[in-house]
Protein backbone atom coordinates (compact mmCIF):
# COMPACT_ATOMS: atom_id res chain seq x y z
CA UNK A 1 0.00 0.00 0.00
CA UNK A 2 1.07 3.47 -1.09
CA UNK A 3 1.58 5.66 2.35
CA UNK A 4 -1.66 8.06 2.60
CA UNK A 5 0.56 11.46 2.42
CA UNK A 6 -1.13 14.18 0.94
CA UNK A 7 0.31 16.18 -1.98
CA UNK A 8 1.94 19.39 -1.66
CA UNK A 9 -0.58 20.73 -4.17
CA UNK A 10 -3.50 19.97 -1.84
CA UNK A 11 -1.86 20.95 0.96
CA UNK A 12 -1.04 24.03 -0.71
CA UNK A 13 -4.73 25.05 -1.82
CA UNK A 14 -6.47 24.19 1.14
CA UNK A 15 -3.80 25.92 3.08
CA UNK A 16 -4.40 29.25 0.57
CA UNK A 17 -8.15 28.83 0.56
CA UNK A 18 -8.08 28.46 4.69
CA UNK A 19 -5.27 31.71 4.94
CA UNK A 20 -8.05 33.55 2.46
CA UNK A 21 -10.81 33.04 5.04
CA UNK A 22 -9.01 34.23 7.88
CA UNK A 23 -7.26 37.05 6.34
CA UNK A 24 -10.49 38.80 3.70
CA UNK A 25 -12.21 40.16 6.77
CA UNK A 26 -9.36 42.20 8.13
CA UNK A 27 -7.95 43.21 4.14
CA UNK A 28 -10.49 46.51 3.98
CA UNK A 29 -7.45 48.77 3.92
CA UNK A 30 -5.84 46.69 0.30
CA UNK A 31 -9.07 46.42 -1.29
CA UNK A 32 -9.77 49.86 -0.73
CA UNK A 33 -5.98 50.95 -1.71
CA UNK A 34 -6.46 48.58 -4.80
CA UNK A 35 -10.27 49.86 -5.83
CA UNK A 36 -9.90 53.83 -4.51
CA UNK A 37 -13.16 54.68 -6.78
CA UNK A 38 -15.58 52.11 -4.38
CA UNK A 39 -17.17 53.12 -1.52
CA UNK A 40 -17.52 49.80 -0.07
CA UNK A 41 -14.24 48.05 -1.08
CA UNK A 42 -15.06 45.01 1.74
CA UNK A 43 -18.16 42.79 1.39
CA UNK A 44 -19.62 42.11 5.09
CA UNK A 45 -23.23 41.68 4.18
CA UNK A 46 -22.32 37.43 4.95
CA UNK A 47 -19.64 36.46 6.81
CA UNK A 48 -17.10 35.05 3.63
CA UNK A 49 -16.79 31.45 6.41
CA UNK A 50 -20.15 31.07 6.23
CA UNK A 51 -21.00 31.71 2.26
CA UNK A 52 -18.00 28.78 2.19
CA UNK A 53 -20.13 26.45 4.30
CA UNK A 54 -23.82 27.11 2.60
CA UNK A 55 -21.73 27.26 -0.94
CA UNK A 56 -20.19 23.80 0.42
CA UNK A 57 -23.32 22.49 1.45
CA UNK A 58 -25.19 22.83 -1.55
CA UNK A 59 -22.43 21.57 -3.83
CA UNK A 60 -22.07 18.40 -1.53
CA UNK A 61 -25.89 17.84 -1.38
CA UNK A 62 -26.29 18.09 -5.02
CA UNK A 63 -23.55 15.89 -5.70
CA UNK A 64 -24.36 13.63 -3.81
CA UNK A 65 -27.77 13.21 -5.11
CA UNK A 66 -26.14 13.61 -8.93
CA UNK A 67 -23.53 10.58 -8.45
CA UNK A 68 -25.87 8.54 -6.91
CA UNK A 69 -28.53 9.26 -9.65
CA UNK A 70 -25.87 9.05 -12.00
CA UNK A 71 -23.86 5.78 -11.05
CA UNK A 72 -27.53 4.17 -10.48
CA UNK A 73 -28.38 5.14 -14.20
CA UNK A 74 -24.87 4.17 -16.19
CA UNK A 75 -25.14 0.86 -13.69
CA UNK A 76 -29.19 0.20 -15.12
CA UNK A 77 -27.90 0.86 -18.92
CA UNK A 78 -25.01 -1.36 -18.91
CA UNK A 79 -27.48 -4.39 -17.46
CA UNK A 80 -28.41 -6.85 -20.20
CA UNK A 81 -32.04 -6.05 -18.75
CA UNK A 82 -31.56 -1.81 -18.87
CA UNK A 83 -29.79 -2.34 -22.52
CA UNK A 84 -31.96 -1.44 -24.36
CA UNK A 85 -32.34 2.03 -22.60
CA UNK A 86 -28.94 2.70 -23.28
CA UNK A 87 -30.25 4.65 -26.43
CA UNK A 88 -31.93 6.72 -24.78
CA UNK A 89 -29.94 7.75 -21.93
CA UNK A 90 -26.77 8.41 -24.35
CA UNK A 91 -28.96 10.85 -26.52
CA UNK A 92 -30.48 12.34 -22.84
CA UNK A 93 -26.99 12.81 -21.97
CA UNK A 94 -25.88 14.42 -25.04
CA UNK A 95 -28.50 16.70 -25.50
CA UNK A 96 -28.15 18.14 -22.09
CA UNK A 97 -24.39 18.23 -21.97
CA UNK A 98 -24.50 20.80 -24.74
CA UNK A 99 -26.54 23.30 -22.29
CA UNK A 100 -24.64 25.39 -20.91
CA UNK A 101 -24.97 25.57 -17.03
CA UNK A 102 -26.09 29.07 -16.92
CA UNK A 103 -29.28 27.94 -18.98
CA UNK A 104 -30.11 25.18 -17.11
CA UNK A 105 -30.32 27.34 -14.07
CA UNK A 106 -32.54 30.06 -16.20
CA UNK A 107 -34.55 26.85 -17.22
CA UNK A 108 -34.84 26.14 -13.72
CA UNK A 109 -35.69 29.10 -11.99
CA UNK A 110 -39.32 29.66 -13.54
CA UNK A 111 -40.17 26.49 -13.29
CA UNK A 112 -39.64 26.06 -9.55
CA UNK A 113 -39.36 29.46 -8.38
CA UNK A 114 -36.59 31.28 -6.61
CA UNK A 115 -34.16 30.11 -3.59
CA UNK A 116 -31.96 27.06 -3.20
CA UNK A 117 -34.13 24.39 -4.48
CA UNK A 118 -33.71 25.45 -8.16
CA UNK A 119 -30.19 25.99 -7.72
CA UNK A 120 -30.17 22.15 -5.85
CA UNK A 121 -32.07 20.49 -8.89
CA UNK A 122 -30.15 22.86 -11.69
CA UNK A 123 -26.92 21.75 -9.96
CA UNK A 124 -28.00 18.10 -9.40
CA UNK A 125 -29.38 17.77 -13.25
CA UNK A 126 -26.08 19.16 -14.71
CA UNK A 127 -24.07 17.21 -12.37
CA UNK A 128 -25.71 13.86 -13.28
CA UNK A 129 -24.33 13.73 -16.95
CA UNK A 130 -20.55 13.58 -16.15
CA UNK A 131 -21.86 10.83 -13.34
CA UNK A 132 -23.47 8.87 -15.79
CA UNK A 133 -20.61 9.08 -18.46
CA UNK A 134 -18.35 8.51 -15.98
CA UNK A 135 -19.77 5.03 -15.34
CA UNK A 136 -21.03 3.98 -18.52
CA UNK A 137 -17.59 4.73 -19.91
CA UNK A 138 -15.40 2.79 -16.82
CA UNK A 139 -18.10 -0.20 -17.17
CA UNK A 140 -17.34 -0.22 -20.38
CA UNK A 141 -13.65 -0.23 -20.09
CA UNK A 142 -13.55 -3.56 -17.62
CA UNK A 143 -12.12 -6.42 -20.38
CA UNK A 144 -14.75 -8.59 -21.43
CA UNK A 145 -11.76 -11.26 -20.58
CA UNK A 146 -12.10 -10.24 -16.95
CA UNK A 147 -15.82 -10.42 -16.91
CA UNK A 148 -15.80 -13.97 -18.21
CA UNK A 149 -13.59 -15.22 -15.86
CA UNK A 150 -14.89 -13.97 -13.20
CA UNK A 151 -18.51 -15.69 -14.21
CA UNK A 152 -16.34 -19.00 -15.48
CA UNK A 153 -14.83 -19.00 -11.24
CA UNK A 154 -18.09 -18.99 -10.11
CA UNK A 155 -18.65 -15.51 -8.55
CA UNK A 156 -22.46 -14.34 -8.39
CA UNK A 157 -23.45 -11.51 -10.48
CA UNK A 158 -23.69 -8.94 -7.85
CA UNK A 159 -20.05 -9.99 -6.44
CA UNK A 160 -19.14 -9.51 -9.81
CA UNK A 161 -20.29 -6.14 -9.92
CA UNK A 162 -19.02 -5.54 -6.27
CA UNK A 163 -15.40 -6.49 -6.61
CA UNK A 164 -14.84 -6.59 -10.07
CA UNK A 165 -16.72 -4.07 -12.41
CA UNK A 166 -17.05 -1.43 -9.87
CA UNK A 167 -13.44 -1.34 -8.27
CA UNK A 168 -12.09 -1.66 -12.06
CA UNK A 169 -14.59 1.16 -13.43
CA UNK A 170 -13.51 3.44 -10.56
CA UNK A 171 -11.15 5.54 -11.69
CA UNK A 172 -12.85 6.42 -14.70
CA UNK A 173 -16.24 6.73 -12.85
CA UNK A 174 -14.02 9.14 -10.12
CA UNK A 175 -13.00 11.29 -13.17
CA UNK A 176 -16.65 11.63 -14.31
CA UNK A 177 -17.51 12.71 -10.11
CA UNK A 178 -14.46 14.97 -10.13
CA UNK A 179 -15.47 16.89 -13.41
CA UNK A 180 -19.22 16.73 -11.92
CA UNK A 181 -18.25 18.35 -8.73
CA UNK A 182 -15.47 20.94 -9.73
CA UNK A 183 -18.05 22.51 -12.43
CA UNK A 184 -20.93 22.24 -9.77
CA UNK A 185 -18.95 24.37 -7.82
CA UNK A 186 -18.76 26.77 -10.49
CA UNK A 187 -22.05 26.96 -11.44
CA UNK A 188 -23.51 26.87 -7.65
CA UNK A 189 -21.73 30.81 -7.52
CA UNK A 190 -23.79 31.32 -10.84
CA UNK A 191 -26.98 29.75 -8.66
CA UNK A 192 -27.20 33.33 -6.95
CA UNK A 193 -28.81 34.87 -9.47
CA UNK A 194 -32.10 32.19 -8.35
CA UNK A 195 -31.31 33.48 -4.93
CA UNK A 196 -29.42 30.61 -3.29
CA UNK A 197 -26.80 31.74 -0.67
CA UNK A 198 -23.44 30.71 -2.03
CA UNK A 199 -20.22 32.21 -2.79
CA UNK A 200 -21.78 33.93 -5.53
CA UNK A 201 -23.38 36.85 -3.67
CA UNK A 202 -20.36 38.83 -3.60
CA UNK A 203 -19.62 38.11 -7.50
CA UNK A 204 -23.68 38.98 -7.79
CA UNK A 205 -24.23 41.86 -5.88
CA UNK A 206 -20.66 43.48 -6.88
CA UNK A 207 -21.67 42.79 -10.72
CA UNK A 208 -24.96 44.76 -10.15
CA UNK A 209 -23.65 47.25 -8.03
CA UNK A 210 -20.10 48.26 -10.46
CA UNK A 211 -18.72 47.24 -7.24
CA UNK A 212 -15.31 44.73 -8.35
CA UNK A 213 -13.66 44.50 -5.28
CA UNK A 214 -16.65 42.83 -4.10
CA UNK A 215 -16.40 39.97 -7.48
CA UNK A 216 -12.68 39.91 -6.50
CA UNK A 217 -13.10 38.20 -3.29
CA UNK A 218 -16.19 36.38 -4.28
CA UNK A 219 -14.08 34.65 -7.55
CA UNK A 220 -10.89 34.20 -5.09
CA UNK A 221 -12.31 31.99 -2.64
CA UNK A 222 -14.69 29.86 -5.97
CA UNK A 223 -12.19 29.38 -7.42
CA UNK A 224 -9.59 28.16 -4.67
CA UNK A 225 -12.70 25.89 -3.47
CA UNK A 226 -12.70 24.15 -6.55
CA UNK A 227 -8.92 23.51 -6.78
CA UNK A 228 -8.71 22.48 -3.71
CA UNK A 229 -11.95 19.80 -4.67
CA UNK A 230 -10.05 19.07 -8.05
CA UNK A 231 -6.84 18.47 -5.58
CA UNK A 232 -8.52 16.50 -3.70
CA UNK A 233 -10.05 13.83 -6.12
CA UNK A 234 -6.48 13.93 -8.02
CA UNK A 235 -5.16 12.23 -4.38
CA UNK A 236 -8.27 10.14 -4.41
CA UNK A 237 -7.66 8.62 -7.75
CA UNK A 238 -4.23 7.54 -6.80
CA UNK A 239 -4.87 6.17 -3.47
CA UNK A 240 -7.41 3.94 -5.69
CA UNK A 241 -5.61 2.56 -8.31
CA UNK A 242 -2.60 0.87 -6.83
CA UNK A 243 -2.75 -1.91 -9.89
CA UNK A 244 -1.76 1.12 -12.28
CA UNK A 245 0.73 3.04 -10.86
CA UNK A 246 4.01 4.13 -12.41
CA UNK A 247 5.66 2.95 -8.77
CA UNK A 248 8.91 1.74 -9.42
CA UNK B 1 -14.58 -43.96 -14.51
CA UNK B 2 -16.09 -41.29 -16.60
CA UNK B 3 -15.96 -37.90 -15.66
CA UNK B 4 -17.30 -35.87 -18.43
CA UNK B 5 -20.05 -37.07 -20.51
CA UNK B 6 -22.11 -34.85 -23.26
CA UNK B 7 -24.82 -36.41 -25.00
CA UNK B 8 -26.50 -35.18 -28.13
CA UNK B 9 -25.92 -31.67 -27.60
CA UNK B 10 -27.22 -28.61 -29.34
CA UNK B 11 -26.68 -24.83 -29.42
CA UNK B 12 -28.64 -22.72 -31.75
CA UNK B 13 -27.24 -18.95 -32.09
CA UNK B 14 -29.63 -17.04 -34.20
CA UNK B 15 -31.00 -19.75 -35.97
CA UNK B 16 -27.19 -20.88 -36.70
CA UNK B 17 -26.24 -24.33 -35.12
CA UNK B 18 -23.03 -23.55 -33.39
CA UNK B 19 -23.09 -27.27 -32.09
CA UNK B 20 -24.68 -30.33 -33.78
CA UNK B 21 -25.03 -33.43 -31.82
CA UNK B 22 -21.96 -33.57 -30.12
CA UNK B 23 -21.68 -37.00 -28.05
CA UNK B 24 -18.28 -36.77 -25.84
CA UNK B 25 -17.17 -38.91 -22.99
CA UNK B 26 -13.92 -37.76 -21.02
CA UNK B 27 -12.90 -40.28 -18.59
CA UNK B 28 -11.16 -39.39 -15.22
CA UNK B 29 -7.86 -37.87 -15.56
CA UNK B 30 -7.17 -37.89 -19.35
CA UNK B 31 -6.61 -34.91 -21.09
CA UNK B 32 -8.92 -34.56 -23.64
CA UNK B 33 -7.87 -32.09 -26.38
CA UNK B 34 -11.12 -30.36 -28.93
CA UNK B 35 -9.13 -29.23 -31.92
CA UNK B 36 -11.02 -27.44 -34.78
CA UNK B 37 -10.88 -24.50 -37.33
CA UNK B 38 -12.44 -20.86 -35.74
CA UNK B 39 -16.32 -21.24 -35.85
CA UNK B 40 -15.65 -25.75 -35.59
CA UNK B 41 -17.84 -24.97 -32.10
CA UNK B 42 -15.24 -26.14 -29.76
CA UNK B 43 -15.06 -22.99 -27.18
CA UNK B 44 -18.69 -23.04 -27.05
CA UNK B 45 -18.85 -27.22 -26.25
CA UNK B 46 -16.57 -26.43 -23.84
CA UNK B 47 -18.52 -23.53 -22.01
CA UNK B 48 -21.43 -25.34 -22.26
CA UNK B 49 -19.72 -27.55 -19.57
CA UNK B 50 -19.14 -25.22 -17.13
CA UNK B 51 -22.70 -23.49 -18.20
CA UNK B 52 -21.39 -20.28 -19.55
CA UNK B 53 -23.21 -20.80 -22.71
CA UNK B 54 -26.12 -23.07 -21.80
CA UNK B 55 -26.70 -26.01 -24.32
CA UNK B 56 -30.70 -26.11 -26.29
CA UNK B 57 -31.28 -29.52 -25.86
CA UNK B 58 -28.62 -32.99 -24.56
CA UNK B 59 -27.09 -33.44 -21.44
CA UNK B 60 -24.12 -32.70 -20.06
CA UNK B 61 -23.25 -34.86 -16.79
CA UNK B 62 -20.23 -34.44 -14.50
CA UNK B 63 -19.17 -37.22 -12.52
CA UNK B 64 -22.28 -38.33 -13.40
CA UNK B 65 -24.71 -36.01 -12.11
CA UNK B 66 -26.78 -33.55 -14.35
CA UNK B 67 -24.75 -29.90 -14.90
CA UNK B 68 -28.14 -28.27 -14.09
CA UNK B 69 -28.34 -30.28 -10.92
CA UNK B 70 -26.95 -27.05 -8.91
CA UNK B 71 -26.75 -23.55 -9.42
CA UNK B 72 -24.00 -22.23 -12.03
CA UNK B 73 -22.21 -20.86 -9.74
CA UNK B 74 -21.65 -23.50 -7.18
CA UNK B 75 -20.92 -25.75 -10.47
CA UNK B 76 -18.29 -23.29 -11.32
CA UNK B 77 -16.51 -24.03 -8.54
CA UNK B 78 -15.85 -27.04 -9.31
CA UNK B 79 -14.90 -26.49 -12.69
CA UNK B 80 -11.20 -24.79 -12.89
CA UNK B 81 -11.44 -22.51 -16.15
CA UNK B 82 -8.49 -20.63 -17.75
CA UNK B 83 -8.91 -18.62 -21.39
CA UNK B 84 -6.17 -17.14 -23.72
CA UNK B 85 -6.12 -13.73 -22.91
CA UNK B 86 -6.10 -14.73 -18.72
CA UNK B 87 -8.24 -12.50 -17.49
CA UNK B 88 -6.57 -12.01 -14.16
CA UNK B 89 -8.47 -9.62 -12.01
CA UNK B 90 -5.88 -6.74 -12.47
CA UNK B 91 -6.75 -4.73 -9.23
CA UNK B 92 -5.54 -8.00 -7.86
CA UNK B 93 -2.24 -9.20 -6.70
CA UNK B 94 -1.29 -13.35 -7.88
CA UNK B 95 -2.12 -13.88 -4.36
CA UNK B 96 -5.82 -12.70 -4.38
CA UNK B 97 -5.99 -13.86 -7.90
CA UNK B 98 -4.84 -17.53 -7.13
CA UNK B 99 -7.08 -17.43 -3.86
CA UNK B 100 -10.42 -16.72 -6.24
CA UNK B 101 -11.96 -19.86 -5.67
CA UNK B 102 -11.27 -20.79 -2.29
CA UNK B 103 -12.65 -17.91 -0.98
CA UNK B 104 -15.35 -18.25 -2.83
CA UNK B 105 -15.46 -21.32 -0.91
CA UNK B 106 -15.59 -19.83 2.28
CA UNK B 107 -11.65 -21.80 3.24
CA UNK B 108 -9.99 -20.75 6.02
CA UNK B 109 -7.04 -17.97 5.23
CA UNK B 110 -4.19 -20.26 6.04
CA UNK B 111 -4.85 -22.92 3.98
CA UNK B 112 -5.88 -20.68 1.38
CA UNK B 113 -2.36 -19.27 1.87
CA UNK B 114 -0.32 -22.63 2.33
CA UNK B 115 -2.77 -23.52 -1.09
CA UNK B 116 -1.48 -20.32 -2.93
CA UNK B 117 2.08 -21.09 -1.96
CA UNK B 118 2.09 -24.61 -3.15
CA UNK B 119 0.57 -23.67 -6.81
CA UNK B 120 3.01 -20.89 -7.09
CA UNK B 121 6.23 -23.47 -6.22
CA UNK B 122 4.47 -26.52 -8.89
CA UNK B 123 4.33 -23.38 -11.25
CA UNK B 124 7.66 -22.30 -11.03
CA UNK B 125 6.92 -19.21 -9.58
CA UNK B 126 8.74 -18.10 -6.71
CA UNK B 127 6.10 -17.24 -4.17
CA UNK B 128 8.31 -15.26 -2.23
CA UNK B 129 8.69 -12.84 -5.03
CA UNK B 130 5.37 -13.41 -6.79
CA UNK B 131 2.53 -13.15 -3.91
CA UNK B 132 2.32 -9.42 -3.78
CA UNK B 133 2.60 -8.32 -7.21
CA UNK B 134 -0.09 -7.47 -9.62
CA UNK B 135 -0.65 -8.80 -13.16
CA UNK B 136 0.80 -5.37 -14.99
CA UNK B 137 4.10 -6.39 -13.47
CA UNK B 138 4.22 -10.09 -14.97
CA UNK B 139 5.22 -11.18 -18.63
CA UNK B 140 2.63 -13.07 -20.54
CA UNK B 141 3.99 -16.26 -19.59
CA UNK B 142 3.99 -15.76 -16.10
CA UNK B 143 0.85 -14.33 -16.34
CA UNK B 144 -0.54 -17.59 -17.69
CA UNK B 145 1.28 -19.69 -14.99
CA UNK B 146 -0.85 -17.38 -12.76
CA UNK B 147 -4.05 -18.11 -14.78
CA UNK B 148 -3.53 -21.82 -14.40
CA UNK B 149 -2.47 -21.93 -10.66
CA UNK B 150 -6.01 -19.69 -10.36
CA UNK B 151 -7.91 -22.40 -12.21
CA UNK B 152 -6.63 -25.50 -10.39
CA UNK B 153 -6.79 -23.47 -7.11
CA UNK B 154 -10.01 -25.26 -5.31
CA UNK B 155 -8.40 -28.84 -6.78
CA UNK B 156 -11.27 -28.61 -9.35
CA UNK B 157 -12.38 -31.91 -10.80
CA UNK B 158 -12.18 -30.65 -14.55
CA UNK B 159 -10.46 -28.38 -15.75
CA UNK B 160 -11.27 -26.52 -19.07
CA UNK B 161 -9.13 -24.77 -21.11
CA UNK B 162 -9.92 -22.09 -24.05
CA UNK B 163 -6.96 -21.79 -26.15
CA UNK B 164 -4.73 -21.22 -22.97
CA UNK B 165 -1.37 -20.98 -24.66
CA UNK B 166 -2.53 -19.41 -27.81
CA UNK B 167 -0.92 -16.05 -27.05
CA UNK B 168 2.10 -16.84 -26.16
CA UNK B 169 5.44 -17.05 -28.16
CA UNK B 170 6.64 -20.33 -29.48
CA UNK B 171 9.25 -21.08 -26.93
CA UNK B 172 6.87 -20.07 -23.79
CA UNK B 173 3.87 -22.33 -25.26
CA UNK B 174 6.32 -25.16 -25.58
CA UNK B 175 7.16 -24.61 -21.97
CA UNK B 176 4.00 -24.52 -20.61
CA UNK B 177 3.25 -27.19 -22.58
CA UNK B 178 5.56 -29.64 -20.82
CA UNK B 179 4.40 -27.95 -17.45
CA UNK B 180 0.74 -28.22 -18.26
CA UNK B 181 1.74 -32.44 -19.05
CA UNK B 182 3.68 -32.44 -15.89
CA UNK B 183 0.94 -31.19 -13.68
CA UNK B 184 -1.20 -33.67 -15.07
CA UNK B 185 0.61 -36.38 -14.89
CA UNK B 186 1.34 -35.53 -10.96
CA UNK B 187 -2.32 -34.50 -10.05
CA UNK B 188 -4.35 -36.94 -12.29
CA UNK B 189 -6.88 -34.23 -13.63
CA UNK B 190 -9.03 -34.30 -15.98
CA UNK B 191 -8.57 -31.76 -18.23
CA UNK B 192 -10.21 -30.57 -21.43
CA UNK B 193 -8.48 -27.96 -23.78
CA UNK B 194 -9.34 -26.38 -26.49
CA UNK B 195 -7.00 -25.57 -29.62
CA UNK B 196 -6.56 -24.78 -33.42
CA UNK B 197 -3.38 -25.52 -33.22
CA UNK B 198 -2.86 -29.79 -34.70
CA UNK B 199 0.69 -30.24 -33.09
CA UNK B 200 -0.52 -28.42 -29.71
CA UNK B 201 -3.41 -31.28 -30.03
CA UNK B 202 -0.74 -33.89 -31.02
CA UNK B 203 1.32 -33.49 -28.47
CA UNK B 204 -1.08 -32.89 -25.48
CA UNK B 205 -3.81 -34.75 -26.36
CA UNK B 206 -4.59 -38.80 -24.49
CA UNK B 207 -8.26 -38.20 -26.72
CA UNK B 208 -8.19 -35.78 -30.04
CA UNK B 209 -11.92 -34.56 -30.62
CA UNK B 210 -11.88 -32.72 -33.78
CA UNK B 211 -14.71 -30.52 -34.66
CA UNK B 212 -16.24 -28.96 -38.13
CA UNK B 213 -18.93 -26.81 -38.29
CA UNK B 214 -20.55 -28.01 -34.98
CA UNK B 215 -19.92 -31.88 -35.23
CA UNK B 216 -17.41 -34.14 -34.28
CA UNK B 217 -15.48 -35.12 -36.85
CA UNK B 218 -13.58 -38.03 -35.39
CA UNK B 219 -11.86 -38.88 -31.93
CA UNK B 220 -9.14 -40.85 -30.94
CA UNK B 221 -5.44 -40.89 -30.19
CA UNK B 222 -2.72 -39.28 -31.74
CA UNK B 223 -1.87 -42.18 -33.85
CA UNK B 224 -5.41 -42.81 -34.73
CA UNK B 225 -5.40 -39.31 -36.58
CA UNK B 226 -1.71 -39.98 -38.13
CA UNK B 227 -2.46 -43.13 -39.53
CA UNK B 228 -6.12 -43.36 -39.78
CA UNK B 229 -8.19 -40.43 -40.69
CA UNK B 230 -11.53 -41.04 -41.52
CA UNK B 231 -11.68 -38.30 -43.94
CA UNK B 232 -9.72 -35.66 -46.42
CA UNK B 233 -10.98 -33.02 -44.10
CA UNK B 234 -9.46 -34.70 -41.18
CA UNK B 235 -6.27 -35.79 -43.80
CA UNK B 236 -6.00 -31.91 -44.53
CA UNK B 237 -6.09 -30.68 -40.72
CA UNK B 238 -3.52 -33.11 -39.48
CA UNK B 239 -1.45 -31.68 -42.68
CA UNK B 240 -0.86 -34.34 -45.05
CA UNK B 241 2.69 -34.08 -46.05
CA UNK B 242 3.79 -33.38 -42.39
CA UNK B 243 2.35 -36.98 -41.28
CA UNK B 244 5.14 -38.73 -41.12
CA UNK B 245 6.88 -35.94 -39.16
CA UNK B 246 4.35 -35.62 -36.96
CA UNK B 247 4.18 -39.28 -36.22
CA UNK B 248 7.85 -38.94 -35.19
CA UNK B 249 6.89 -36.59 -32.83
CA UNK B 250 4.44 -38.95 -30.97
CA UNK B 251 7.62 -41.45 -29.76
CA UNK B 252 10.86 -40.97 -27.66
CA UNK B 253 13.74 -41.23 -28.31
CA UNK B 254 13.94 -44.38 -25.43
CA UNK B 255 11.51 -46.29 -27.29
CA UNK B 256 13.37 -46.73 -30.29
CA UNK B 257 17.20 -46.64 -29.19
CA UNK B 258 19.04 -49.50 -28.88
CA UNK B 259 21.23 -51.08 -26.30
CA UNK B 260 24.82 -49.42 -25.43
CA UNK B 261 27.35 -49.14 -28.53
CA UNK B 262 30.56 -46.58 -28.01
CA UNK B 263 29.14 -44.36 -30.80
CA UNK B 264 31.31 -40.63 -30.84
CA UNK B 265 29.32 -37.41 -31.36
CA UNK B 266 26.81 -35.03 -29.79
CA UNK B 267 24.69 -36.79 -27.47
CA UNK B 268 20.92 -36.83 -27.43
CA UNK B 269 18.59 -36.76 -24.35
CA UNK B 270 16.69 -40.37 -24.30
CA UNK B 271 13.59 -38.13 -23.75
CA UNK B 272 13.64 -36.44 -26.72
CA UNK B 273 11.04 -37.19 -29.60
CA UNK B 274 12.17 -38.89 -32.78
CA UNK B 275 11.21 -35.73 -34.70
CA UNK B 276 14.24 -34.08 -32.91
CA UNK B 277 16.56 -36.98 -33.62
CA UNK B 278 15.39 -36.59 -36.98
CA UNK B 279 16.24 -32.68 -37.65
CA UNK B 280 19.74 -33.77 -35.18
CA UNK B 281 20.50 -36.55 -37.82
CA UNK B 282 19.86 -34.33 -41.12
CA UNK B 283 21.69 -31.12 -39.30
CA UNK B 284 24.78 -33.15 -38.00
CA UNK B 285 24.41 -35.21 -40.99
CA UNK B 286 25.13 -38.23 -39.01
CA UNK B 287 23.45 -41.87 -39.39
CA UNK B 288 23.25 -42.91 -35.85
CA UNK B 289 23.56 -41.03 -32.43
CA UNK B 290 24.83 -41.94 -28.42
CA UNK B 291 21.81 -41.73 -26.59
CA UNK B 292 21.91 -40.54 -22.69
CA UNK B 293 19.32 -40.41 -20.02
CA UNK B 294 18.42 -37.95 -17.50
CA UNK B 295 21.33 -37.82 -15.63
CA UNK B 296 23.70 -37.40 -18.78
CA UNK B 297 24.93 -41.10 -18.45
CA UNK B 298 25.20 -43.06 -21.71
CA UNK B 299 21.92 -44.74 -22.51
CA UNK B 300 22.37 -46.22 -25.71
CA UNK B 301 22.35 -45.63 -29.24
CA UNK B 302 19.66 -44.01 -32.26
CA UNK B 303 20.67 -45.04 -35.64
CA UNK B 304 18.61 -43.42 -38.59
CA UNK B 305 16.94 -46.89 -39.58
CA UNK B 306 15.23 -47.27 -36.01
CA UNK B 307 13.46 -43.84 -37.24
CA UNK B 308 11.31 -46.50 -39.18
CA UNK B 309 9.29 -48.55 -37.05
CA UNK B 310 9.36 -52.17 -36.95
CA UNK B 311 5.97 -54.00 -38.58
CA UNK B 312 3.95 -55.22 -35.55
Amino acid sequence: MKPARLPAALWLSSGLLLALLYLLPHSAGLFAWLFPEVERPLYTQDSFASLVLAHLLLVLASSLIAVLGGVAAGLLASRPAGREFRPLLDSVLAISQALPPVAVLAIAAPLIGFGEWPALIALVLYGLLPVTQGTLAGLASVPDSVLEVARGLGMGRWRILWQVELPLAAPVLLAGVRTSVVINIGTAAIASTVGARTLGLPIIVGLSGFNTAYVLQGALLVALLAIVADQCFDWLAHRLSPHVGVEH
Amino acid sequence: MTMLELKAVNKFFNGWQAVADVDLQVAAGELAVLIGTSGSGKSTTLKMINRLIEPDSGSIRLAGEDIRSQPPEVLRRRIGYAIQSVGLFPHWTVEQNIAAVPSLLKWPKARIRERVVELLELLHLPAAQFLARYPHQLSGGQQQRVGVARALAADPEVLLMDEPFGALDPVTRGTLQQELLRIQALSGKTIVLVTHDIDEALLLGQRIVLMDKGRVVQQGSAQDFLLHPASDFVRDFVGQSDVGVRLLGLDTVASRMRPLQPVSGEPIAASATLREALSAFVARRVSSLPVIDAQGQPAGVLHFADLLPVAA
